[in-house]
Parts: structure tokens; sequence; C-alpha cells
């Protein structure tokens, strides 16, 4: 059961921080980085101005390109996927009192289950190509988004909802106007998270059933012992995962700063 | 000598404008099947077209409910609710306005889209939806906060926004639940001033749910008295204000009397509603 908070309100951190908090943290991080490199020694863990440089060589080999895109497209779609399905699950379950009670436990009890012991069955199901990878992704992306999704649906404050019956709203109208800008925010960290996750499912599908993409080179490279290369690629994976968590942090602030 | 005669048939038989009829409203109790909580009536009301209607009553006697069983909100378990003659059962009727309790403002909104929001929907063109929103941003004294967000504004503020955004669709009832219930005393006294001049202005019926016997004689011309719970009209009190009146007649001798008739006939029924076997008045 979910109790609507009483203000209605969310805490929020003020838009302008500024940049040079997140100037500092990378700073410290890439200080870390380097002590690191020092204690342990280059040649298990290369120094970040070594893996900057080989980032560089990697992306202007042409060998590179092929997997990336064929990461990205399955990424893509698994994203697009998670985002479609995990809405519309959430939606449907938080405004229906009855399904969203009864399979709100069963959501839960399939997200703790490691995703990885169902692989077999999806390679059964989708063969060794893209569309594994791709089921892969959404399956790891598309329950956090439907739970956070839900949780937000259901806690919009009554009074908005009455206000928009009263004004005779459609259901379409209720959904565009009220209930989605209101569970917007919440949503946002779900949609966070499920990015975070499609990507990590997206990798994972490739590391293990795959000839090709940024998981199979990631595999490959620690088959090979290639630590540039395992360096390089975990460097830009963190690299996009950071500015795509940080733009939708930003959009989120953008358009909710009054909330 | 006609016009006489109409004016006087006016007086004397005012158009109903909103009717309840024998209305029951029974809710079935969430987690207990079979138990049944009787909430409401039988409750037998007429209100007349244009008239203050204010309705106070002990707390949990189904004031709220009475109010969204007339916003078709909510439909009534036995009798019937009718709205200019027409009966409204669990279907939203148009022409009706609701301000709530709590804060009711999109958070996501600017104030001016705030108060757009209902007008969006209606066929309205552009200017004249401008216009109706810049004449309720005057009249609520918020033209300086067009561009601000509820989170910037004072609670008071927020229940102007709510009551300015019900306002430009120009309903022709106003349904008010306890609206100044989360304020403090200065600003109810203001928005009650407030509140009669918009009344004066649209020519609104109005219909007040509040707990305030202060705020039922001051704003209201009949005030409905309701017992404890299953909530019955028990009295209406007629307060014969002057159509022109503002939160000044609390001085006025007959508005303690006011107050004082209501609290005699309410007592009793806010110890029941207490649990206390309240007898002596």
């Amino acid at each position: 059961m979910s109790v609507p908070m009483k203000d209605g309100s969310i805490k929020r951190r003020p838009l302008k921080r500024g940049w040079t908090d997140t100037l500092l943290l990378v700073v410290l991080l890439l200080a870390v980085w380097q002590g690191l490199a020092w204690v342990i020694g280059a040649a298990e863990l290369p120094s970040p101005f070594t893996t900057i440089a080989f980032t560089g060589r990697l992306l202007t080999s042409p060998s590179f390109w092929p997997h990336l895109l064929e990461t990205a497209k399955a990424f893509g779609v698994a994203l697009l996927l998670s985002v479609v399905i995990g809405l519309a699950t959430g939606f449907l379950l938080g405004m229906n009192r009855f399904a969203g009670d009864l399979l709100e436990p069963v959501l839960v009890a399939v997200y703790s289950v490691p995703k990885i012991t169902l692989y077999p069955i999806l390679l059964l199901l989708f063969g060794l190509g893209i569309a594994a990878k791709v089921a892969f992704g959404t399956i790891h992306g598309v329950i956090p988004i439907a739970l956070f999704t839900l949780a937000a649906v259901r806690n919009t404050r009554p009074v908005l909802l009455k206000t928009g019956r009263v004004m005779g709203l459609s259901t379409r109208e209720m959904i565009s106007g009220i209930l989605l800008p209101a569970a917007m925010p919440e949503i946002f960290t779900g949609l966070r998270l499920g990015f975070s996750l499609t990507l990590i499912g997206t990798l994972l599908g490739e590391m293990f059933a795959s000839q090709r993409g940024l998981g199979f080179m990631l595999m490959n490279a620690i088959g090979l012992h290639n630590v540039d290369v395992i360096m390089a690629l975990t460097f830009l994976l963190v690299l996009f995962a950071g500015c795509a968590s940080g733009f939708l942090l930003y959009l989120n602030r953008r358009f909710y700063q009054h909330v | 000598m006609t016009a006489a005669k109409k004016v006087q048939i006016a007086t004397v038989a005012p158009k109903v404008h909103v009717s309840l009829g024998a209305v029951d409203k029974e809710f079935a109790q969430p987690g207990r099947p079979g138990e049944i909580v009787h909430a409401l009536g039988p409750v037998d009301l007429d209100l007349r077209q244009g008239e203050f209607f204010a309705v106070v009553g002990p707390s949990g006697c189904g004031k709220s409910t009475l109010l969204e069983l007339v916003a078709g909100l909510s439909t009534a378990t036995r009798g019937e609710v009718a709205f200019e003659g027409r009966p409204i059962h669990g279907r939203i009727p148009d022409g009706i306005g609701v301000v709530f309790q709590e804060d009711a403002s999109f958070p996501w909104l600017s104030v001016h889209d705030n108060i757009a929001f209902g007008l969006r929907r209606m066929k309205i063109d552009r200017a004249e939806r401008e216009r109706r929103i810049g004449v309720a941003l005057d009249m609520m004294g918020l033209s300086a906060f067009a561009r601000s967000f509820p989170a910037q504004l004072s609670g008071g503020m927020r229940q102007r926004v709510c009551i300015a955004r019900t306002l430009v669709t120009e309903p022709r009832l106003i349904l008010l639940d306890e609206p100044f219930g989360a304020l403090d005393q200065q600003t109810r006294l203001l928005m009650g001033d407030e509140v009669l001049n918009l009344w004066r202005k649209t020519g609104a019926t109005v219909l007040l749910i509040t707990h305030s016997l202060d705020e039922a004689a001051l704003l209201a011309d009949r005030i409905g008295v309701m017992s404890a719970r299953p909530g019955r009209l028990i009295d209406i009190v007629e307060t014969g204000w002057p159509r022109d009146r503002d939160s000044r007649i609390a001085q006025e001798e007959a508005f303690g009397a006011i107050t004082a008739r209501l609290w005699r006939l309410l007592r009793g029924e806010s110890l029941k509603a207490m649990g206390k076997v309240g007898g002596e008045t």
C-alpha cells in the first residue's frame, strides 16, 4: 500500500549546482585512478593518460566501429522497448488498483532473479543474433521503469485527479495532462535506472553469446589479457553512461525545477 | 404592474438550481466485506439559483460526501441529485466548478498555465481565454505572479490559484469543500471577502462546506446544519444578510446570534460525533 505524501512535494536540489562540483569530482576520480596505477603497476592498471591515449587510437581504428555500431543498435532498440513497455505497464498497473496489487510483487520477484539464469532460454527463443541481445537488455531495464512508474502514478495526489475529473477530462487527457507530469520526476528516476540496466543487459548479452559488439570485444580482451583494450572500453562505457545519466538528470531538473 | 408581479413571483418562488431528493450514501468498508457504513442521509435539500448556501456539521458527518454527490464525483446509493433539472448520476455535469480543501494547484505549471488548464479544453479562442485569465488573475490579486510557480507561493495564494482556475470556466454552480481549512484566520477572513465578491460578480450559486460556524454565519444566505453520522439536515438557518456584505458583519449583533444558534443546534451532535452520549443542550 502506498500512501500519497501529505504535501505531495518531493525535495529537490536547486538547478544550478555549477560545473565546479562536477569538475572537482572528475579530477578526484582521475587522481585516485592515477594513484592506484602507481601502486598496482602500469601492467595491471594503466594510468589515465595511457588509457585515454589508447582510447584515441581505438576510436581511429576501423575494426572498432562495426562493434560499436552493433552495440549501439542493440542498446537503442532495447532501450526503446524498455521505456515503452515499462511506461505502459507502470501506467496500467498504477491506474488499476487490483491489477497493481496483484502484479507488483510478481514484478519485484522477477526483478530479483539474476537475469543471467534466463539467458539460455532467451537464446533458445531468439537465437544467437541481435534479437537475443535486445531481449536481454530489455528484461534488465523494463522492470525498474515499470516499478517506478507504477509507484509514481499511484502516489499522484488524489485531489489532482479529482480536479481533472471535475473538469471532465477523458482518460487520455487525464494521463497526458495530469498523471504524466505529476509522476514525471519519479518516472525520470526509473528511466535513469532503466537506462543503465538496459546497457548492462545488452553488454552482458554480448559477452556470453555473440560474435560482435563491445561486450564481445571486452570478453575477447579479457581472454587475451589485453588490459589496454579492457581499460579503454570500460573508460568509454563509463563516460557514455555518466554523460547520459547526467543529461537525463539535467532534463529532469530543467523541466521540473519548480515541482 | 406585470413587472412588479414578476419580481414578486421571483422572490416568492426562487428557481431551484440544485435539488437533492431523499439522498442516501452508503459505503462498503474496505477490507471488511458485508459491512456497510451509512454515511449520509436521507437528505432533502433545494439550493436556490444564485444563493450562497453553507453546510456545517460535526466532523465525519458526510459534509464532503454531500459535495461529492453534487459534483458528480460519487453516486448516491438511493435518491436523486439534480442540477438545473437534470439528474446527476455519477456523471460530471458541465457548469460546476469545485475548489477542494487540499492544495490542488498543479506544481509543474505556472500560475497562468494552471488557470488556463481548464480553459484549454473548452472551445474558446485565444484572445477570450487570455481575457478571462487576466480578469481572474486580477480578481484574485495574482497578476504579479502569473509567471510564478505554485511552490513559490504561500498556501493562501495557491488556494487563490485554484479558485481562479475554477472561476475562468464560468461555472454556474461553485462548490467549495472547506477551501480555507488550511489557512490562518486573517487569510480566511480576507478569502471569505474575495469569495463573496466573486459570488456577487458571477451570480453563481455557491455551496460551501465548512466546519467553521463563523465562516458559515459570515458568508452564507442560508446555512444547513447537519447531524452526526449518518448526516441529515437538522435545520436550515437563514442569515438575512444583504447581498453586498463583507467580513465586517462579524461585528454585528446578529452575527453573534447566528453563531450561537448554530452552536446550540450542533453541540449535541458534535458530542455524539466524538463518541460521547451527549444529551444536554
